[in-house]
This record gives structure tokens, sequence and C-alpha cells, in this order.
């Protein structure tokens, strides 16, 4: 659908990626000095010239399982390691937050307002650090280029777009059931009262007018809700008051992180139905990614003593336990692209794939050649 | 007024896109056909009167090569000509028509999709039945594609591009199937709020534009002569559509409208939102004065749920059924 809605599901969710990573750091009490390096490293991936170049081209979006990989390498761009189970947890918060946000944004034009929530966090991160405050401030320029301007209309078209995304996704977030945003069979809570949005007026007023144009009758009805007015517009400047507390930091030391992953199977065998399908889209999809991952540098895990692993859960007995009990239904399936970790064979795959030769041209792909890749991609 | 009856149950969750919800009548046979779009399938159930028998069919969406991404549905509805009844599907890729039963597809049209995505998303969206022998489906780049359909067989034919639009159409809606005594019979909407009054014929005329107010105009009708439109403001607005007057105004809902439908017999109309909410209201019109009256009637909140479908199952509005976001139910109510 809207060919604009990769770069705002990309910022959204990674800035609900270091939220939790940001919290789960100092819960497992990292050193601050580590802590720091995890968080500029992946911020700085994040926000890599060249990948960012590739995320804002327009395109469609890539399916859950060709996203969820990125993630993946981009959760490890750094010295921290995480285990399948804690990766499958980490994806499960911030695709449920953001679809949590999405949903209840007031105007589709929202969502650029909590996308900029996210980025004013992220920049927050990095405020000390010069050269990632510009990769940052020059995304910020992007977004405000390309999204200020579109109209009611596009957002709607860029949120129904990441609402097909996000279709079916019902997993309970303990912090979201404590809160009473999300009820225990995982839907989201949506309040009929409140502020309307802005543009919008309340509802309750029926006007009837003559040929003329005179107002001839005012008529009241019964809204069956309780609404106020709206509340003022935020600013889609570099800088101001957002006024939406949607895309905010909502974990804190002592509201800690968790997922309940019993009693989630109630629609997933529809989940599964979606997921499972075979996808003619893969080929497509696998180019785009190995460009995307290009720009992509991942860390060498140094020696031992610089490395250090994080865990999602409580203790290791929950991860594994996790691990085990997962239902099959909500794996992500990740292609594992750890042939891009290798920067020889890195170009060596872009060969064979056509993409890029050594000296920078594009030639089209034989799909028997993609066939051979998708086989080479799963064998790793 | 209304009470819920059983839902049916479908085998996907019901996707956000504007007017998903197909329904059509078949009185013969005493069963009803709904459509519901999720993601790049149709799921189709036909229903007994009797509540008894309910069966399943699903449409994917037809991508030229295997090699191109999947493609989206934008909508799904049924056109009710005078000869025959079909199901029109609309993707981000071209056309498709179908037997109304979703048995056979009889026709398929393309659109121009560039071989690179550009920022100017493309698809097909709104479709509506007019006059004897058309079908017309809005596209994004805000043209009307006029089908010429036979009494019989897969011979349809392009016979017209209608200009009118700028933005993206969203919905299309006619009246005066079959009936001489129309001045306009068919209006188009926009992403802009623009509506486009024409006149079907072998040669299409636009009668008149109303402006919008740059809020996409979701769901159009039109009834005896007036246009009714919702908004994303929540708005509803009631103009006569050959000139444009503004009958009446109505701050609906507090979130986009995604849905509404008119019962033609009874001047019941239906009214439903991104905010939980579906309301019902009677239209109607006042010879005298040549002006129309709205009144609220009755609401239904379906909790929790951002509805995105919504029509009379009846040409009396007896009864209603509504789809919703994430949902894998049609709800139905009928009158107490």
């Amino acid at each position: 659908m809207s060919s604009r809605t990769l770069p705002l599901l990309f910022v959204n969710l990674g800035g609900e990626m270091l939220y939790i990573l940001d919290q789960r750091l100092r819960a497992q009490n990292i050193p601050a000095d580590k802590a720091k390096k995890v968080m500029n490293d992946i911020i700085s991936t994040m926000f890599n010239k060249k990948f960012l170049d590739e995320l804002f081209k327009p395109q469609e979006l890539y399916s859950k399982k060709a996203l969820r990989t990125v993630f993946d390498r981009l959760a490890h761009a750094s010295i921290m390691r995480l285990n399948q189970a804690s990766m499958d947890k980490l994806y499960d918060l911030m695709t449920m937050a953001f679809k949590y946000q999405v949903l209840l944004c007031p105007r589709p034009k929202d969502i650029l307002l909590v996308s900029f929530n996210h980025m004013d966090a992220i920049k927050e991160f990095v405020k000390d650090i010069p050269c990632i405050l510009t990769q940052v401030d020059e995304t910020y320029q992007q977004l405000i280029q390309i999204y200020t301007n579109l109209s009611s209309g596009e957002f709607q078209l860029i949120r129904q777009t990441l609402l097909i995304f996000f279709q079916d996704m019902h997993i309970r977030v303990s912090i979201f059931l404590k809160d009473k945003v999300q009820n225990s069979n995982g839907r989201f809570v949506l309040p009929t009262s409140g502020p309307v949005p802005y543009g919008t007026k309340v509802p309750g007023l029926i006007r009837m007018f003559s040929c003329t144009g005179k107002e001839v009758s005012r008529l009241q009805f019964n809204n069956g809700g309780n609404y106020n007015a709206a509340i003022r517009e935020g600013s889609f400047e570099i800088f101001g008051d957002r006024v939406t507390k949607l895309g905010t930091n909502m974990y804190s030391v002592s509201r800690p992180v968790e997922t309940l992953m019993s009693g989630t199977s109630t629609n997933s065998a529809q989940h599964a139905k979606v997921n499972m399908a075979p996808n003619p889209l893969a080929k497509e999809e696998l180019n785009l990614l190995a460009r995307l991952m290009g720009g992509l540098e991942v860390q060498k895990p140094g020696n031992a003593d610089n490395g250090f692993r994080v865990n999602l859960f409580a203790t290791d007995e929950e991860e594994e336990e996790a691990f085990i009990s997962r239902p099959d239904e909500l794996s992500y399936g990740v292609i594992k692209i750890q042939a891009t970790q290798d920067q020889q064979a890195s170009a060596e795959l872009a060969k064979i794939m056509g993409e890029f030769s050594q000296s920078g041209d594009q030639s089209p792909i034989v799909s028997s050649k993609g066939d051979d890749l998708l086989a080479m991609m799963d064998g790793l | 007024m209304y009470h819920k009856e059983k839902s049916i149950q479908i085998k996907n969750s019901a996707s956000a896109l504007y007017n998903n919800l197909g329904v059509l009548r078949i009185a013969p046979r005493s069963l009803t056909y709904f459509t519901v779009v999720h993601a790049n399938v149709v799921n189709m159930v036909s229903a007994s009167w009797d509540g008894l028998n309910y069966s399943h069919r699903q449409l994917q969406s037809k991508e030229p090569n295997v090699a191109t991404s999947t493609s989206l549905i934008m909508q799904a509805a049924f056109c009710a000509l005078p000869s025959r009844d079909l199901l029109v599907v609309t993707s981000q890729k071209g056309i498709q028509i179908y037997e109304s039963d979703g048995s056979t597809m009889v026709y398929w049209h393309a659109l121009d999709t560039p071989d690179t995505p550009t920022d100017q998303a493309v698809f097909a969206r709104g479709i509506s039945a007019v006059g004897n022998s058309y079908i017309c489906v809005g596209d994004s780049s805000g043209s009307i594609l006029v089908f010429d359909v036979p009494s019989k067989g897969s011979n349809i034919t392009l016979s017209d591009v209608l200009k009118g639009h700028k933005k993206s159409i969203t919905d299309i809606a006619s009246e005066c199937s079959g009936s001489q005594d129309c001045i306009a019979d068919l209006i188009s909407a926009d992403d802009g709020g623009n509506l486009c009054v024409w006149k079907s014929g072998e040669e299409f005329q636009r009668f008149n534009n109303i402006p919008g107010f740059d809020i996409s105009c979701t769901s159009v009708k039109l009834w005896k002569g007036t246009a009714v439109a919702g908004y994303g403001t929540g708005q509803i607005r009631l103009y006569e559509a050959v000139t444009g007057i503004l009958h009446a105004e109505v701050n609906a809902h507090a979130r986009w409208i995604y849905s509404l439908d008119i019962a033609p017999f009874s001047g019941l109309l239906l009214s439903a939102a991104e905010d939980s909410l579906v309301r019902v209201w009677h239209l109607s019109i006042k010879p005298e004065s040549l002006s129309v009256e709205v009144a609220h009637l009755h609401n239904e909140c379906v909790t929790d749920t951002q509805i995105c479908g919504a029509k009379f199952c009846d040409g009396d509005g007896h009864a209603f059924a509504v789809t919703g976001y994430d949902l894998s139910e049609i709800i139905r109510y009928t009158q107490s």
C-alpha cells in the first residue's frame, strides 16, 4: 500500500528496542561504560547513512520475517549478545508497543508525533556524542521533509499499511495489562471518552440549513461516550512539545519489562495461516535485505572480556523455559544472514545475486539464482 | 431499537480498510453473501436466512507474476446490475471481477504499476454499479474507470476513463439503477474530501463538483438526489448533489468514519467509525422546503474495536452487519 511506511516502522520499533535494552542494561547492573557503548553502537548503526538511504527509498513494507532479521542484526551491532528467547521477547515487546501506539493515535498524522517522541529520546541517549547526534539530526530533517506535508488521507494509508503488518498480534504485555490499556485477551482498550482528535468536533450536534445557507435548526443527540474538546496540536518541528505521550518511554526500574506467553494462542491459528503461507516475496525481499544489511556493519565479538549477554527475563532458567515453550505459531522464522558479518563473504554473496558487482553495476536477478540464494540462506 | 444477533465467524480478521464489508441479498435462494477483506485475501461467506448453513470461500488477489510483491486488496464489493450480480475486487495490481458467488473470475484489468515504487502509491479503490450495465472503479491517481458489462459472459470492456479528481478515489456510489428519472446517478469521493457528481450513459457527464476541506471523504452514498458523505473528521455532511447546497452537517463521530450505508426504502442511514460506534439515523426529505432532515435513532458500541465496515442487510434496514479491525467475525444486529 503506502510506499512511505518503512522508515516510520523502523524508527518507532528501533526506539522501543532502545527503551527496552536501556532498561534491561540497568536492571542487570551492566557497568555504565559498557551499557553506553552498546546504546551508542546500536544508535550509530541504526542511523548509518547508507542504511537509511536504502530505508527511505519508496518501497513496500517488508514481511515480519524480514524486518525481524534486520532488528536481530541491529541488536547485535555491539558487544551485547542476546539468546533467541530474549530476542523473541524483545521483538514481541517492540511490536506490541508500536501496535498500541498506532491504534491509539487520535489522528493518522499523530503517528509522526509518536515517531518524533522516539527520535527525541534517541537524541537524548546520544546527546554527548557529536558525530552520532549529527546522524540523528539529519534523519530528523529527512522525516520532516518527507512527512510533514503529506495529507491526512496519505497518513491514513500509512496507518492502514502498518495495521496490516500488525494484524492478529495479541501478545499480552504485563505493563499494558497493569495499566489497563490491554485486556486479558490481548486486545487493546479503546476508550470512548477523553479529548477528541485535533480537528474533530465532539460528536452530538446536528445542524440543518435552508437552501440559502442559513442554519434553520440544531439538534443534540447522545453520543454514547464521554468526550471533551481537542487539546492543542503537537509540534512537527525538530524541537517542540509533541503533546502526546505515545512513543515516550514507559519503562523504568520500577516498571520492568515482561511478557506473558501463556494463553496467547487464541488467535494464533489465524496468525499462523498468514505467516506460514509460501512467500513469493522472499526472493525480492532477500535482495532488498542484503542491500540494507550491506550498510549494517557488525562488530566482531572481540575478546571474551568485552562481550556480555543480556537477558530479557528475570533468570537464565526462565529464558530457557521460554525458549522451549514458545508456541510454534509465534516463531518468527528468522533468516540467518551471518554471511554478511564477514566482509569477504558479503562481497561474494552480492556477486552471486548479481545485484552488485565489484564496480557497483546493478544487473537484474535471474530467478534460478534467487532459488540458490534462498537455499544458501536457509542453510546458514 | 436493534439487538445483537449471532455473529458469523470468518476465516481471517478484517483489515483496517474503508468500507470493508460487502453484502448481497439473494432473495430467491434465501441467502446473503458477505465479503470481508484481510490483506491479500477476500473472505466470502454465504449465510442462509434460517441461520443453519454457512459456507466459506477465499479469493486471493491476482498477481501478474510471482516475482513481484504480494498485492494487497483495497476493497471488495458486490455490483448489482439489472441483468446480473458481480463481485469486484480491487488491489494494488488491478481489478478482478468475479461471478457473485466468487466461483469464476470473469475479467481482469491490470493497473499501470511502475517497475520501482514511487512515493505515490498505486491501487484501485471505490466500486459501484451504475445505470443498466456499467461498473465504475476508482484509482489512486483520481481516475474512474468505467467498464461496460454485457448481460452474460466475460466480454467486459473498459469504455471510459473519467477525470474529475486529483486525489486518490476513496469511494463511489450510485442510485436509480435501471430507471431513467435521475438527473445524476453517480457520486465519487476522494482523499481531499472532494465529491464529483455524474450522470451515466454512453458518455458520462460531470454535473457538479462539491469541494472538500483537505480532509478525506472516506465513504459516500447517494439517495433521492442527496449526497451523504462521511469524513476523517468524524463529520457527516448532506448535500443536494446537483447543486452542492449543504443541507445538514452532523458532528457524528469522534474518529475517522470508515463506512456509511443507506437503506433506500426507509431512509435509514448507518455510520461506523474508528471510535467503536455504529450509529443509525433517519433521513427524510421535506418536499415543501426541499430540505433534508436528519434524526439520530440509535447507537451500538463494539467495545475496543475500530470498525471498518457496516452495511444494512436489506433495503428496509431491518438488519445490519458490522466488521472491525482484527475481528474475525461479522457482527449482526436486527430490529427488535
